[in-house]
């Protein structure tokens, strides 16, 4: 709609394996303000495949910033320099004509590379199998309203749950730290009545996946809350904290 | 032609489900270990089903082609899922939803299966509450609820505008309790490429691994397919980029019938087009009707800003022709509508799209009880398009959005091949013509926590089974096949993208077999998507290796697919001489220009057998109306 095509060079990482070694390479692209960050590299794709050259791998879904999928580091930030969006949300007006672009894959020791852009973030589903539930089998469940909730208890558990996995608390954090993530699902589950009787343990059984599965310690330096497109709060890694102190002077749990 | 069994049991409506459940024969605990259960995709259904068939100690693998099933597209739904707890008071029952879910289908579903649905809605509700799904609450603690289109009561339970994903995430969560116990083993970025038959039966499926591109087998004693919908053979869809037909159009093939095709769902509230490189349509929740009135300007071709239209020169057509449901329409009226007053030259800006406005709510409620309410939905919409909607008003424009139709099945949700259920979206059951808002969540937990691990057992307890492991014949025919179809995409290597097709076909979907469809339009496109076809195995350029992560051949394999499928949502189209719910014919509407339905010869469901790519036979199930009386739809 808006007549004004942006002349953008890119600077795009490539890596054609795991343990390849990757480079920035160069491509210049005419784009649309209107269009999304991805929609301009759906169209270099589709470019590049129209001269048999390999496309640049980059994961995306829903493209409605809620399935997690996509994560880039767009000049130096993950998910881009625009606050709460997921990269898929970013929009091109937010750049200048002639500006260079820099996009690389999320980068921590617990998300290794898999090709160009896309990286594996399944450390992510082992916390949650770890303990990111509260058990209870399909039936058999009191009704819906013989659980009172506060209205304001709920809605705090909802601001936790409204995590969306995409990881770029991870790749903003100078350790790779996952704690932003963790302490979320914590948190959601430890405001609310059902999640208590499994309160102690979940907590433990969560951070001690956390740890196995490469992640770095927390310093406090927020830079995860700053670059979480849901505005997931630090308020979560303090609440996280004090539920791990208090599970590990009380906890039932006994090692195996 | 062969009439379909549908199975449904004998018995007053809302007695069939409690008596059947007794009927049907059981495994007992100690042998549901020995059977071996596939689940294909892990959305809401997929992970529902996988996580309670593991509670129950089946032996269940479950695949998606996303790197975790939290990805899956449930995840998107925002507004919410209905139930008919009738918490509100406000008159709501099971008979209720069940009577207000076959009437917005248009007459064109399988009463026991919708009374079913309706029957089992209150303990989804219970079961995600249980989970922790953070609903959203009045102040005194309870849960609150509020109003979607087609109902005049408020049974919409919701998690702010991301519903979806507080349930997905609540059945991802059950499914990783699961995959830790080890009752489910969980084969994440496999994509099925096949289904395989032995006896008669489904065993197996033959999928590719993403990452390397090594084609694999597995074998098991039954097949749940809970893929999702198909409405991105539109290109332009609501539904995320590789949300496909795949898994269902290969069952199809080895003998599946696919059921009313032509029913797909255009939601009225979706942001318009920006441009020629757009990816995908997103949706604005149908929520957003509760307080939004939908407007367009009186005279056509009136290209002021809404700001400069005055009262008294904007036409709320949905409340002067609807006026007891108002903004409140089903959505195929509510898209219809839209459509016609873009056509008339009264679009906003005089371009396609028309208002949706806020300004009276916030003026009656707030800005902050408009806020929470709508406030994520509102940012995103800032976010797509720049603009403030508390200040200006929405523009949206319908896009493709759900597909009512899906593989057949009966009422245990077994497709007519033995061994293969389907849920979720991927199967045609509950919606007919036309699906309500807040009933695709429903229809999905519904199939896959209360349904299935029901009817599942009957079939295991009840089949005889020969030992069928991938060592198989079948499944060495298959894997050869699948290997094949992958070497020929790769061979090609002619001048066109995988995405050109896929937009050209895109094209014809909308322009001959969208909102509205004729005879002449359903020829012509017959004959267009042949030949789109044939040039598709000339001159597809697909680039890349076979064994290793390549999305252009992911691509290909779906878009040749679609290239088939979208023919037969034609054929079918063609052959349903008759409006109904989200298939409209111009040729037959009512003097008001209504969809208007012809009972007595098109009363079925359509089931389609696969003979050969661009050849069909016609399967019927008569569909018969003991509790809902046959009437035109009145939401005026």
């Amino acid at each position: 709609m808006n007549g004004n095509n942006l002349n953008l060079k890119l600077k795009i990482w490539r890596q054609p394996s795991p343990k390849a070694v990757g480079a920035f390479k160069d491509y210049s692209v005419s784009v649309s303000p209107d269009a999304s960050i991805l929609e301009m590299l759906d169209e270099l794709n589709n470019d590049l495949e129209r001269r048999s050259e390999e496309p640049v791998v980059f994961e995306s879904d829903c493209r409605e910033g809620i399935c997690g999928t996509c994560g880039l580091v767009i000049n130096g930030q993950p998910h881009g320099p625009i606050p709460k969006i997921a990269t898929c949300q970013l929009h091109m007006r937010h750049f200048k004509d002639g500006d260079t672009i820099y996009i690389e894959p999320f980068r921590a020791k617990a998300f290794p590379v898999i090709k160009d852009l896309a990286v594996d973030r399944s450390a992510f589903d082992k916390i949650i199998q770890a303990g990111g539930y509260i058990s209870v089998n399909t039936g058999g469940v009191p009704d819906a309203n013989e659980i009172p909730i506060n209205k304001n208890i709920a809605s705090e558990a909802f601001d936790s749950a409204a995590c969306i996995g995409c990881g770029a608390c991870v790749a903003a954090c100078k350790n790779g730290s996952a704690m932003l993530f963790v302490s979320a699902k914590v948190s959601q589950f430890a405001l609310l009545p059902q999640g208590q009787s499994e309160r102690k343990e979940r907590v433990e059984a969560m951070v001690a996946t956390m740890d196995e599965m490469g992640f770095g310690s927390c310093t406090n330096t927020y830079a995860c809350e700053a670059e979480c497109p849901k505005g997931i709060s630090v308020r979560n890694i303090a609440r996280l904290n004090r539920e791990f102190l208090i599970a590990s002077l009380s906890s039932q749990n006994v090692e195996e | 032609m062969a009439n379909l069994d549908s199975k449904i049991p004998a018995g007053p409506i809302q007695d069939k489900w409690t008596n059947h459940k007794f009927n049907l024969k059981l495994v007992n605990p100690a042998n549901k270990r020995k059977y071996d259960i596939i689940v294909v995709g892990t959305g809401l259904a997929g992970a529902s089903a996988a996580a309670s068939l593991g509670e129950l100690g089946y032996n269940v693998h479950a695949f998606s082609f996303h790197d975790s099933p939290r990805r899956a597209h449930s995840i998107a739904a925002q507004g919410g899922i209905n139930a008919s707890k009738n918490y509100p008071n406000d008159g709501d029952s099971i008979f209720r939803l069940f009577y207000d879910t076959v009437k917005g289908g248009d007459f064109r579903a399988r009463e026991a299966n919708v009374y079913r649905l309706a029957e089992v809605s209150g303990n989804i509700i219970d079961q995600c509450v249980a989970q922790g799904v953070p609903f959203a609450r009045e102040y005194g603690g309870l849960l609150d609820n509020r109003s979607f289109g087609g109902a005049q009561v408020s049974r919409t339970f919701y998690a702010r505008g991301q519903t979806g994903q507080q349930l997905l995430l609540g059945a991802y969560s059950a499914l990783s309790r699961q995959i830790k116990k080890g009752t489910v083993k969980m084969y994440s970025r496999r994509e099925m490429l096949d289904l395989v038959m032995a006896d008669g039966q489904a065993r197996g499926i033959v999928v590719r691994n993403l990452l390397n591109g090594e084609i694999e087998k597995y074998s098991a004693h039954a097949v749940v397919l809970a893929t999702g919908g198909y409405s991105n053979v539109f290109f332009l869809s609501t539904n995320a980029m590789n949300s496909n037909a795949t898994a269902i159009w290969r069952a199809h093939k080895k003998g599946a019938y696919f059921a009313n095709p032509c029913y797909t769902q255009i939601h009225p509230t979706c942001l318009p087009l920006h441009g020629d490189n757009q990816s995908k349509l997103t949706l604005m929740s149908e929520s957003l009707r509760n307080d939004g009135r939908v407007w367009v300007p009186k005279k056509a071709g009136d290209k002021r800003p809404a700001s400069q239209i005055p009262e008294d020169e904007r036409d709320y057509y949905l409340e002067r022709k609807y006026p007891s449901f108002g903004n409140l329409t089903p959505r195929d009226i509510a898209s219809r509508n839209a459509k016609e007053v873009c056509d008339e030259g009264r679009g906003a800006n005089g371009g396609e799209s028309v208002y949706l406005d806020f300004e009276d709510s916030i003026k009656r409620l707030g800005k902050k009880a408009i806020e929470e309410k709508y406030g994520n939905l509102f940012e995103m919409y800032q976010t797509i398009t720049g603009e403030n909607p508390y200040e200006t008003p929405m523009k949206i424009y319908p896009a493709p959005h759900y597909t009512m139709g899906g593989l057949w099945v009966d009422y245990n949700l077994m497709s007519n091949v033995p061994g293969l259920f389907v849920l979720g979206e991927a199967n045609f059951s509950d919606h007919g013509a036309n699906r309500l808002g807040a009933s695709a969540l429903m229809q999905g937990l519904a199939d896959g926590y209360f349904v299935i691990p029901y009817t599942i057992g009957n079939y295991l307890a009840s089949t005889k089974f020969t030992a069928v492991t991938a060592a198989h014949e079948s499944f060495k025919k298959d894997t050869e096949e699948v290997e094949n179809r992958v070497k020929k995409l790769l061979s090609i290597k002619g001048k066109r993208t995988v995405d050109d097709f896929h937009k050209k076909l895109g094209k014809l979907m909308w322009n001959k077999v969208g909102m509205a469809r004729n005879e002449k339009g359903l020829k012509e496109v017959i004959g267009e998507i042949k030949e789109l076809r044939e040039e598709f195995w000339k001159d597809v350029n697909v680039v890349g290796q076979s064994k290793d992560l390549n999305q252009t051949l992911e691509r290909a394999g779906r878009v040749a697919d679609y290239l088939e499928l979208g023919e037969l949502m034609a054929v079918d189209a063609l052959h349903r001489n008759e409006s109904c719910g989200g298939h409209f014919r111009e040729e037959y509407q009512t003097e008001e220009g209504e969809a208007k339905r012809d009972d007595e010869n098109f009363r079925y469901v359509g089931a389609w057998q696969f003979e050969e790519a661009g050849k069909w036979n016609l399967n019927k199930e008569e569909l018969n109306f003991e509790y809902v009386k046959l009437a035109q739809r009145s939401y005026k």
